[in-house]
């Protein structure tokens, strides 16, 4: 089976499968990286948002083949470290309020969250209802609200 | 609430002081336990029935233990208490809620309660059953009780080390402190306090004037988890040699393999170790969940029917007009006669179905997050063929229920394919599995007849007619569980459930209500408050126009009619903080809404925006539609235990109730139902979460916790449906609202699962 190295949260790392295993299951059943959670393998629940070279995508829909040597691959254990601290200010935002519930979601909700407020930030604009709108991301629990406080107290400290 | 091991004690200062009874149990560090009793009083209702599926001596012997029924507050070395909750945590906070009731108690820091869930306890009967929002009210005051004793026991061993009565210590933030100054971590008195037997202790709780911890809003004691991604679902754990494992299932609802084709071909596939034929369909085992998606892609099977072969929505709302009971003659007075028509709706969580499952001839073990585990051990033990003291069932944390969990199909399916292969699988539904084969609340259909003179309702009657609703949870465990399934038993115990959970709270003169159920060829389950929302949906809209009939404004007229202070009280806050009244632009309307349950009252107001710019907003692959732009919800539990929590919860019921009202149906079409993802059964999103939200938790009323975690659903559909009637100017009697157009291309039903895309990066931004 062919070899594929990529970097996952700093570390470069090789696996050896076939190239259309989806990235999801490379993180979750080789590597052990659970963060990115499991919702519909579609492409469509976003549970499993992650970032490529610091932009969000959701590796459920990511063969294997398609990362590269120099692809960095970050999931919500590695998103402190972008920031060199404990927890990403969106981490803590979220703690200030107290939005998880049952929290399946809600690494997922995060990597979107701080995709969407570094896109904002590029146009040189503040966060609208429209753009909080945008976030696909399910939460079955219904915490959205939370979720929408929760991005602009962060936005404000990143 | 009662207590039946309280004494009425007087004290030396002649005031009475009420007295529990706890124990002091034989451990090497201190342990304080208090009984648990039964949670509500439903069973007397239900004769438990003889079976022979498990010995029920064997489990009236366990139960019978003098100690059997007890909860335990344990004290470590390190100064944490732990305690093992016998109930499963989905999301709805109890971890976090029980953990301050020790907290408070025991005078700890709630950092140092470390709350984690129970493995199945069958000893416990009853008690280990995860639903009717029970959790708080049952546990409030045993768990109040041990930690009570480990605070008694702590300072008794205090007083003994340091030589001074235990009236002049002091027990504050973990520590025992002497009038000297000298202080002594609890963590230190551990071993000192522990006992090598067991003794009962009586003591006494703490009045709720000293209260510094319930009643204070409280941050989850899992976020920091949550957000790390620590938080250790079932699929999240690592169990040797647990490998992935999926199901091909049938075109059709519950259809089952009669063969497969190509098993060998299959076998073969890359990462593919196991194909195995079971009774719910054909098990893959790979060293990826995505070679198992690969593997059902080939899959070639022939199946049998299923239960609900040919039909369509009409069809069985054809069955539910057959069997709905007749209302009798007309009264003289003017009357209002209505239907209302609910569609399927899926209880399906953001966590699939799973199981960890390890069957070994001679023991099995499973994990899972099970809302009735006992049931669940009984029943895989069953199953097996093993003695239920051989099969071990480890609850998990849940990503969220809605009821989903009080079954456990997943955990029953994973024992089976483990058996079959012989090996520890990691079983996991596929999110199409979800609204195709798993479970539903059920299609229904509600008739309302009311009848007045004047300005006073003279009747009403509601007779709810429903696909059944499967209740073979029981009540816990396998007794009452098992009379579920008895069919005259079943009409029973789903009449208990509705005739309990449902009431009049108006002055509506003669009420009466009726559940009639009809065809069990479906996978149902008490989604998150059960009959609550269709029935107080259609109530809610019939009051409505009882109000248009008496020329009447909404909120005033439920006012008027209102039987008690508690009620009103939240009326009159929802309305007030929601503005009730206020203009508003055409095609944009305020709805408000009623509902009482659990010991608990509450009110919601919601305003909609039905105007055609709103309604026909377009955003990708999203059904729009009219979008509920404000929702105030007033709750009154009694005592919040956790006032950040229930609201929490009441946020998660609008999103409940906005779906139940507007969106979130499933669509039944020649025996199978044509959702299949996130973007064809539409729950709630962003793009229809009310921008304005609020929750107003009323002050401690009755002192005594209610059920909070299903409480919000059934008003914040009414408001929703009451808005939506006031916006448009008619009156919607279909629900979900949209059901009518299918807003999707139904996915192929072979192969079972959609195979995962490919271009996930063309579409970073």
């Amino acid at each position: 089976m062919p070899n594929h190295t990529f970097v996952v949260n700093g570390d470069r790392i090789t696996v050896d499968l076939p190239d259309d295993v989806r990235l999801l299951w490379v993180l979750r059943d080789v590597l052990g990286i659970t963060g990115p959670k499991y919702g519909c393998g579609i492409n469509v629940c976003k549970a499993c948002t992650s970032h490529i070279n610091g932009r969000a995508f959701n590796p459920c829909a990511v063969p294997v083949s398609e990362v590269g040597p120099d692809d960095e691959i970050t999931t919500i254990e590695g998103l402190p470290a972008t920031v060199g601290r404990d927890l990403h200010p969106m981490q803590e935002a979220w703690l200030e309020h107290d939005v998880a519930q049952c929290g399946y979601c809600q690494p997922g909700q995060i990597m979107a969250a701080v995709d969407l407020v570094r896109r904002v930030e590029a146009e040189g604009r503040e966060i609208t209802d429209d753009d909080l709108d945008t976030l696909r991301n399910i939460c079955r629990c219904g915490t959205y609200p939370r979720i929408r406080d929760a991005i602009r107290t962060g936005a404000a400290a990143m | 609430m009662t207590n039946h091991h309280g004494t009425e004690q007087p004290r030396p200062d002649g005031i009475g002081r009420r007295r529990f009874l706890g124990y002091v149990l034989a451990a090497p560090t201190l342990a304080a336990a208090a009984q648990i009793d039964a949670p509500g009083r439903a069973q007397a209702a239900v004769t438990p029935q003889p079976t022979d599926i498990v010995d029920l001596n064997d489990l009236m012997t366990v139960a019978a233990l003098p100690t059997s029924h007890l909860v335990t507050v344990m004290v470590n070395t390190d100064g944490t208490v732990s305690f093992a909750l016998p109930r499963a945590e989905v999301g709805q906070g109890i971890t976090t809620s029980t953990a301050m009731l020790i907290a408070e108690e025991l005078d700890v820091g709630l950092e140092r309660v470390k709350v984690s869930l129970a493995d199945a306890r069958p000893e416990l009967v009853f008690n280990q059953l995860t639903g009717g929002s029970n959790t708080t009210i049952a546990t409030y005051e045993p768990i109040r009780v041990a930690a009570a004793v480990a605070r008694k026991q702590l300072l008794l061993a205090a007083a003994a080390q340091l030589g001074v009565p235990t009236g002049d210590l002091t027990l504050a933030d973990g520590t025992v402190t002497a009038p000297d100054g000298t202080a002594l971590d609890i963590g230190s008195l551990a071993e000192k306090a522990a006992s090598t037997h067991v003794h009962r202790v009586s003591v006494s709780l703490k009045p709720r004037s000293q209260f510094a911890v319930i009643g204070t809003a409280r941050t989850r004691v899992d976020a920091l988890a949550a957000v790390t991604g620590r938080k250790t679902f079932a699929m999240d754990l690592d169990v040797p040699d647990a490998k992935p494992t999926m199901v091909c299932r049938a075109p059709t609802l519950n259809g089952t393999p009669r063969s497969a084709a190509n098993l060998a071909q299959v076998r073969s596939m890359p990462g593919v170790t196991d194909v195995v034929t079971i009774s719910t369909g054909i098990a893959v085992r790979a060293e990826t969940f995505g070679q198992c998606i690969d593997a059902i892609q080939v899959l070639e099977v022939a199946w049998r029917d299923g239960t609900a072969e040919g039909k369509s929505d009409d069809d069985v709302l054809r069955e539910l007009r057959w069997a709905e009971p007749s209302l009798g003659l007309p009264p003289l007075a003017p009357t209002i006669d209505e239907r209302f028509t609910f569609a399927f709706r899926s209880n399906s969580a953001l966590e699939t179905n799973c199981a960890v499952a390890d069957v070994r001839s001679d023991r099995a073990e499973i994990w899972s997050s099970l809302k009735s585990p006992i049931v669940a051990q009984q029943t895989i033990a069953a199953k097996l063929r093993l003695p239920v003291r051989d099969v071990t069932v480890h609850v998990t944390e849940g990503g969220g229920s809605f009821g989903r969990k009080l079954f456990f199909d997943a955990a029953l399916e994973a024992a089976e394919i483990s058996r079959a292969i012989g090996k520890p699988v990691k079983l996991m539904w596929h999110r199409a599995d979800e609204p195709r084969q798993g479970r539903t609340h059920p299609m229904a259909t509600s008739r309302v007849r009311t009848w007045y003179l004047g300005g006073h309702v003279l009747g009403f009657k509601q007779a709810h007619t429903s696909v059944a609703t499967d209740l073979g949870h029981g009540f816990g465990e396998l007794v009452t569980a098992t009379a579920a399934h008895l069919p005259i038993a079943d009409q029973a115990f789903s009449q208990v459930f509705f005739q309990l959970s449902q009431t009049m709270p108006y002055e509506f003169g003669a009420s009466s209500r009726i559940l009639n159920e009809t065809d069990r060829g479906f996978n149902t389950g008490s989604m998150r408050n059960v009959y609550s929302p269709d029935v107080t949906c259609s109530r809610e809209l019939v009051v409505d126009r009882l109000a248009a009939r008496m020329r009447e404004d909404p909120y005033r007229f439920r006012r008027r009619m209102l039987r008690t202070d508690r009620a009103r009280a939240v009326l009159d806050e929802a309305a007030r903080v929601g503005e009730w009244g206020r203009s508003l632009p055409d095609g944009v309307a305020q709805g408000i809404a009623f509902h009482d349950e659990y010991r608990a009252v509450s009110a919601v107001l919601v305003e909609i925006d039905c105007r055609p710019q709103t309604v026909g907003r377009q955003i990708r692959d999203a059904v729009t539609g009219p979008r509920v732009t404000k929702a105030v919800v007033a709750v009154d539990v009694g005592l919040a235990v956790n006032p950040k929590g229930l609201e929490a919860q009441m946020m998660g019921c609008v999103m409940d109730g906005i779906a139940h009202a507007l969106t979130a149906g499933l669509h039944l079409r020649d025996g199978a139902f044509l959702e299949a993802s996130w973007d064809n059964d539409f729950y709630t999103r962003q793009w229809n979460t009310p921008p304005d939200f609020r929750v107003v938790v009323m002050p401690p009323t009755t002192g005594e916790p209610g059920g909070a975690g299903e409480l919000g659903v059934a008003g914040a559909m009414a408001a929703v449906a009451c808005a939506y009637a006031r916006a448009t100017g008619s009156m919607p009697t279909r629900f979900p609202i949209n059901h009518g157009t299918l807003s999707f291309e139904p996915k192929p039903p072979v192969p079972p699962v959609p195979q995962s895309p490919t271009d996930g990066l063309d579409h970073v931004r």
